[in-house]
């Protein structure tokens, strides 16, 4: 606890987030749809914790459903990445050569699509909508995963396990998966973490934009697109959400920057990217 | 250096062409309804076959990539589907706010990071430095878009120091267009630079104990003689790698912004361009940040051979 102190904050900041969400299937203070043209831009009160927005829906109830698009935003958006990335990582490494070479400028050109472009382009093409965020956000993290599984994997390769694998006449798919990815598992681990507070924050720029979570689903990035047509008279609507999603990615981020130095102590305990 | 930089030119122009490809192709998955989609839902049958043959979409995909790119490379993007006007004037136009936008951000990205970064890391385990992580932790997790929905509440809404947004170009004097340009610059900057600092922080920490730091110690140089002349210049190149993907993330973050205070720049006008159907406005629009940023890592990557000979050699 004492030597950890951010695993800990960020793990709990990460438990409250997946009980808010988990929570909104079975209890929100409000119903989160039920609209009341008399409870319109309260203010928060005793009734309504973080106020009303402009249909008078209950804030709080809002911000606790928004959770679950973060999240299932982020589980796809990861799970895309990590698959990906990480088969295209052990396979520039397990093959070197040529293909090592063509897939690492294939990332390079990966790096240039930030998540946003990815899903302008998707928009354009197939009108927007939460399934082409995530694939959008999923592409945006391939790259990062490819290079760190590929880096991490050619240091294995060089390990004498490896080459006493390799002499007793295993093949490098073998290899690659008995040997090398329980070896890169954890620095992936780690990875996902990290993207995952990104994939949030992108989900919610994309919603803000209107280009994920479609109406009537909320979500913290539309909840703040909402809100700041409003700001004069409710300013309180454009500040709850984006705690929301501020706390969330801090938690993240804190989980993923303990689990490392959790993992890897004789790194020094100083953040980096 | 010359062969270096012949190779890595050599790089750029095939990730270019790739790029190019990549575009044309992603926005050219329903060639049939390339003409339905400028056209809507309800257009009649023969509009939509009369625009396809003007389009060219009866010719195949690789020979009208062939012709985009060719007109591409003389400057001509299409026409506006929505704004009947050349895309390439439209671009240049809204260059005119987002060019500067992205370079006053990404300046103040790179003072405030390098401000905070070696602060932090020359007072290692200090008070200083644990409060200036803490806050670079923060500023990771916090939505550009939020914080720019943030400063315009408390400067705009409540203190009433700037416009909430807009901007009404660079007729009215440079000192009105910049004061326009201040809160989407920070807004788009302070998140870049908590990141930046992080780095920033880290690459100094692993530089100070090198073995030349302790000579140049032992030398008897002062601490901030051996920060400037010694650890800055062998702690940009982690840096460096950073800012240039920055950049990226920052003409990104344009797109967000510009739609925050309603400013007329290139983001604004691939949002809209979606609304409207106009394919020609999005696809050359994304091309030309898939440019930029490439164009800037080519640059950071020339910069990386500057500062350190060694990768000059292994290239």
């Amino acid at each position: 606890m004492k030597r950890h102190p951010g695993l800990w904050i960020g793990g709990a900041l990460v438990l409250l987030l997946l009980a808010a969400a988990g929570l909104s299937y079975v209890w929100t203070p409000w119903p989160p749809f039920e609209m009341s043209m008399a409870q319109r831009l309260q203010p928060p009160s005793w009734s309504h914790w973080l106020g009303t927005d402009a249909y008078g829906r209950d804030v709080a109830s809002q911000l606790l459903l928004g959770a679950r698009a973060s999240i299932a935003v982020g589980v796809v958006a990861v799970a895309i990445g990590m698959l990906a990335g990480s088969a295209l990582g052990l396979l520039a490494a397990a093959r070197r050569g040529w293909v090592e070479d063509l897939l690492m400028r294939l990332t390079d050109l990966g790096l240039a699509f930030p998540a946003i472009l990815t899903a302008i382009v998707l928009a354009a093409v197939y009108g927007p909508g939460i399934g082409n965020a995530m694939l959008a956000i999923g592409l945006y993290n391939v790259p990062s995963f490819a290079r760190l599984a590929r880096g991490a994997a050619n240091a294995v390769w060089s390990r004498d396990f490896v080459r006493a694998a390799r002499a007793t006449g295993r093949g490098t798919w073998a290899i690659s998966w008995w040997h090398v990815l329980p070896n890169v598992l954890p620095l992936l681990v780690v990875q996902a973490t990290v993207r995952f507070g990104i994939a949030i924050l992108a989900e919610a720029a994309l919603s803000y934009l209107g280009l994920g979570t479609q109406p009537p689903q909320p979500s913290w990035g539309r909840l703040l697109s909402e809100a700041q047509t409003l700001m004069a008279q409710a300013p309180w609507l454009a500040v709850f959400p984006g705690c929301a999603i501020a706390l969330a990615v801090l938690g993240v981020n804190l989980l993923g920057d303990g689990l490392r130095d959790w993992l890897d102590p004789r790194r020094d305990r100083s953040p980096s990217a | 250096m010359t062969g270096f930089f012949l190779k890595r030119l050599l790089g750029l122009l095939a990730t270019l062409a790739a790029m190019s490809a990549l575009v044309f192709w992603a926005l050219d998955i329903l060639p049939g309804n390339a003409a339905e989609m400028a056209l809507g839902a309800d257009a009649s049958p023969e509009a939509v076959r009369a625009l396809a043959l003007q389009l060219g979409l009866d010719q195949p995909a690789w020979s009208r990539y062939l012709h985009w790119l060719q007109a591409l490379l003389q400057g001509d993007l299409g026409t506006s589907a929505s704004y009947g006007v050349p895309v390439a004037e439209l671009i240049t136009e809204r260059l005119q706010l987002t060019l500067p936008l992205a370079l006053a951000a990404m300046l103040l990205t790179c003072v405030l990071a390098l401000l905070v970064g070696v602060t932090a890391a020359a007072r290692h385990r200090s008070a200083t430095d644990t409060a200036l992580m803490a806050a670079a932790q923060l500023g990771v997790a916090v939505p550009n878009f939020w914080f720019a929905i943030l400063l315009v509440l408390l400067f705009a809404v409540k203190l009433h120091w700037f416009s909430a947004g807009g901007f009404d170009g660079w007729g009215e004097g440079i000192g009105q267009g910049l004061k326009a340009l201040v809160l989407p610059a920070i807004a788009l900057a302070a998140v870049q630079a908590a990141i930046l600092a992080r780095i920033t922080r880290a690459a100094v920490l692993e530089t100070l104990r090198e073995d030349y730091v302790r000579t140049a110690r032992a030398k008897g140089l002062s601490e901030t003689a051996i920060l400037c002349k010694h650890v800055l210049r062998n702690a940009a190149i982690p840096v460096l790698t950073v800012m240039g993907l920055q950049f990226a993330e920052l003409l990104a973050g344009t797109i967000v912004v510009e739609n925050v205070f309603n400013l007329p720049g290139l983001g604004r006008l691939v949002f809209q361009a979606i609304g409207n159907r106009d394919l020609p406005v999005v696809r050359g629009c994304v091309m030309l940040f898939a440019v930029m940023v490439v164009a800037v890592n080519f640059g950071v990557d020339v910069l990386y051979a500057a500062i350190d000979p060694r990768l000059r050699r292994r290239a």
